[in-house]
């Protein structure tokens, strides 16, 4: 399953960047990208995956690198 | 207030601090002070450290607070607690100026940067801006305006003077044309009539006209277009992931190496603050967004600029693999030729009528260029109870009725048997034959483009090698191949034939540089995806194709072939001078102040100052489009 969201206040390259390696190393994610430039977030999820438990560990992914930075709609 | 403004507000407020009492100490005689240890017991100590403390405070709360934030859950390596280990340790040196001038350096160079980084957002955002944010569509017999994603296939829509059309539809009342150029890049109108289908993300230049959506939003050619670029990052070049990997060991090396100067050398000299000093530069310098910031900025603008040009390159990674491509194989028809073939003549003569119903019977339903030709000079012929079944690259054959048609090349119709008498003819041929014997010949001609031989000339100038593969005879290869004047030529080829071609081109000429194919996406997609770089001509019109290619050219014109190569290979310039830039002037800065050549202000700037002169050089890959 495909995902994108939104994301607000990423303000760094470097951290979309820790973002994307601290994403695509969750259980359950296929394949992750952080934009930087179009402030997106792409997710591919495993079909068998517990989608809440995923976007929740995402959430807190991202949050790890830099707290200020939302997704908007998770 | 947004953050930046908040920011900005606050950088300003240090920095007018930072001035005053730089200029104040200056005109007192706290001048003749300077301070190179705490000597807590002297007041003027705390004179001169109270107004920069302010300013430093002012200006960096929010980094010191993500800094403490960071320490405690153990991320050392953040640039928020890399700068305030930095400024504390000037502070510490009892070097305050220099702390708070590091502090507002940063500060404003993040301000510079996250203006330039949202000015360039946007440019690129405007250039992809080809999906409209409302549909009108008509519901029970009123105009409703809703987004373009809740318009159903089979719905009714509106479409207004100047609105771009939201989903590919169809005509169905009105006539005028449309602006594709934000499709295409051709800037030339479209003419279009009832029953024409229209793709979406084109503006309606005449009055108001009705439409029929044909496809739902996502699905639209637009929307493909966006997600097409927008997610190509995906595909990433060589170079960016060069970069990530690099920045990843950056930071950490950095970090322990100047460690190891503020500790080693003073165990053999003593000398403390002076190395500590030293390092103290080196931590300002170890964040390395400056690269990770501007490669991928760069290619994007690369991306963007040739989208508006009707060039569609899949990711960094098309960019990179089609600028260092040194081979050029074409396949001919649709691509070199416009493959709109017409049928010229019919052998024998007298049988004309015949042999066009019965090609045309086996010929319905295909839609191979040659077959399209011969159903339109056939008169409407009916298929039904004809079983129709394909013969890769060679021809069709239909069975009904007691019948059994053969319509294809020479060597097929020998291969079931069938004699063939000679033919004198240099075009391309199709032969016919009903249950076993030969019946007659069409022969079909093809033109090649206008702009085919400016393309393959203009190639071979830069030193590349061009290649003509066709599926047609050696006569008619060698015709189109002298006319556009490719280097080499291969007639005769089935799809599969292709295959091997390319792998043993691609293979002796992997020295020069990669291969890339240009085809029009009919029967070459796995061609394509061998191909060092796919190029796909002609639209968006095969779904495998595209999913082959890593360029697709939006428009029929051979030279955007050109054009595309052009863009890919100055954005990689500007890749290029990004990487040598940034990388240069870190290490050089590492090397002066590992030396005490450098202080701490040509460290901020070479962290800083760096990324936002690589963003504005990366900002110049959105324009090369429209030049090139």
């Amino acid at each position: 399953m495909k995902k994108v969201y939104k994301m607000k206040e990423l303000d760094c390259a470097n951290c979309a960047a820790k973002m994307e390696r601290g994403i695509s190393l969750i259980d359950g994610v296929k394949a992750c990208n952080v934009n930087f430039i179009m402030q997106k977030l792409t997710l591919e999820i495993d079909d068998g995956a517990d989608l809440s438990a995923v976007l929740a560990a995402v959430k807190a992914a991202v949050k790890r690198v830099d707290s200020d930075t939302e997704i908007i709609g998770l | 207030m947004s953050k930046n403004k908040r920011k900005l507000i606050r950088t300003i407020v240090g920095l007018v601090i930072f001035a005053s009492a730089t200029v104040a100490f200056n005109l007192t005689p706290l001048k003749s002070f300077t301070f190179h240890k705490w000597e807590l017991g002297d007041y003027r100590l705390y004179v001169y450290l109270a107004p920069y403390l302010a300013a430093y405070v002012t200006v960096g709360y929010d980094v010191i607070f993500k800094a403490v934030r960071n320490l405690f859950s153990g991320r050392l390596f953040d640039e928020n607690f890399l700068m305030t280990v930095a400024t504390v340790g000037a502070i510490a040196l009892c070097d305050f100026p220099e702390a708070v001038a590091v502090m507002l350096f940063y500060q404003v160079g993040e301000l510079f940067q996250s203006y330039a980084v949202g000015k360039s957002r946007k440019s690129i955002s405007e250039l992809m801006d080809i999906c409209p944010e409302t549909a009108c569509v008509i519901r029970d017999g009123e105009e409703q305006t809703v987004s373009p994603d809740e318009v159903a296939v089979g719905e009714i829509l509106v479409v207004r003077a100047g609105d771009r059309i939201p989903v590919d539809c169809t005509v169905v009342l009105g006539k005028g044309s449309v602006d594709a150029s934000s499709l295409t890049g051709e800037s030339v109108p479209r003419s279009f009539a009832e029953g024409d289908e229209l793709l979406s993300g084109c503006i309606n230049l005449s009055s108001a006209v009705r439409v029929r959506a044909d496809k739902e939003f996502y699905d639209s050619t637009a929307s493909r277009i966006l997600d097409l670029v927008e997610n190509a990052s995906a595909k990433k070049a060589r170079t960016e992931s060069f970069i990530t990997r690099f920045a990843r060991y950056y930071t950490p090396c950095v970090v322990f190496t100047a460690l190891a100067l503020a500790v080693i050398p003073p165990l053999f000299n003593g000398q403390w603050a002076v190395w500590i000093k030293r390092a103290l530069s080196f931590l300002v310098v170890s964040c390395p967004c400056a690269l990770v910031i501007s490669v991928p900025l760069s290619f994007f603008g690369g991306i963007g600029g040739a989208s508006r040009r009707g060039i569609l390159v899949k990711g960094g990674g098309g960019i990179e693999s089609l600028s260092k491509a040194r081979t050029f194989v074409f396949d001919k028809t649709g691509t070199l030729t416009h493959g709109a073939f017409k049928v010229t003549a019919v052998f024998p003569e007298d049988r004309r009528e015949e042999i066009l119903t019965l090609a045309a019977i086996a010929e319905t339903g295909s839609r191979h260029p040659i077959a399209q030709s011969i159903l339109r000079a056939a008169p409407s012929v009916c298929s039904e109870g004809y079983g129709i079944s394909e013969i890769a690259g060679k021809g069709v054959e239909a069975s009904g009725f007691g019948d059994l048609i053969l319509v294809g090349t020479r060597g097929l119709l020998e291969e079931r048997g069938v004699t063939v008498p000679d033919v004198e003819n240099k075009k391309s041929a199709v032969y016919l034959a009903k249950n076993g014997s030969f019946i007659g010949v069409i022969c079909i001609e093809d033109t090649v483009k206008g702009a085919a031989r400016e393309t393959i000339g203009t190639l071979k100038k830069s030193g590349c090698y061009t290649v003509m593969l066709t599926g047609d005879t050696p006569d008619v290869a060698r015709e189109v191949a002298i006319a556009v004047g490719v280097d080499e030529w291969r007639a005769g080829m089935l799809p599969q034939d292709k295959v091997v071609a390319v792998e043993e081109i691609k293979s002796t000429r992997s020295r020069e540089g990669g291969l890339c194919f240009v085809g029009d996406g009919i029967n070459d997609a796995p061609v394509l995806a061998m191909a060092d770089v796919g190029v796909s001509m002609g639209g968006i019109g095969s779904d495998a194709a595209i999913e082959a290619s890593d360029v697709v050219l939006m428009n029929d014109d051979i030279s955007s072939v050109v054009r595309a190569r052009r863009i890919a290979s100055k954005t990689m310039r500007i890749v290029r001078q990004n990487v040598v830039f940034a990388l240069g002037v870190k290490l050089a800065v590492l090397v002066l102040s590992a030396f005490g050549l450098a202080n701490m202000w040509i460290a901020v700037f070479a962290d800083v100052g760096v990324a936002v002169i690589a963003i504005l050089n990366a900002m110049r890959t959105l324009v090369i489009g429209n030049k090139a």
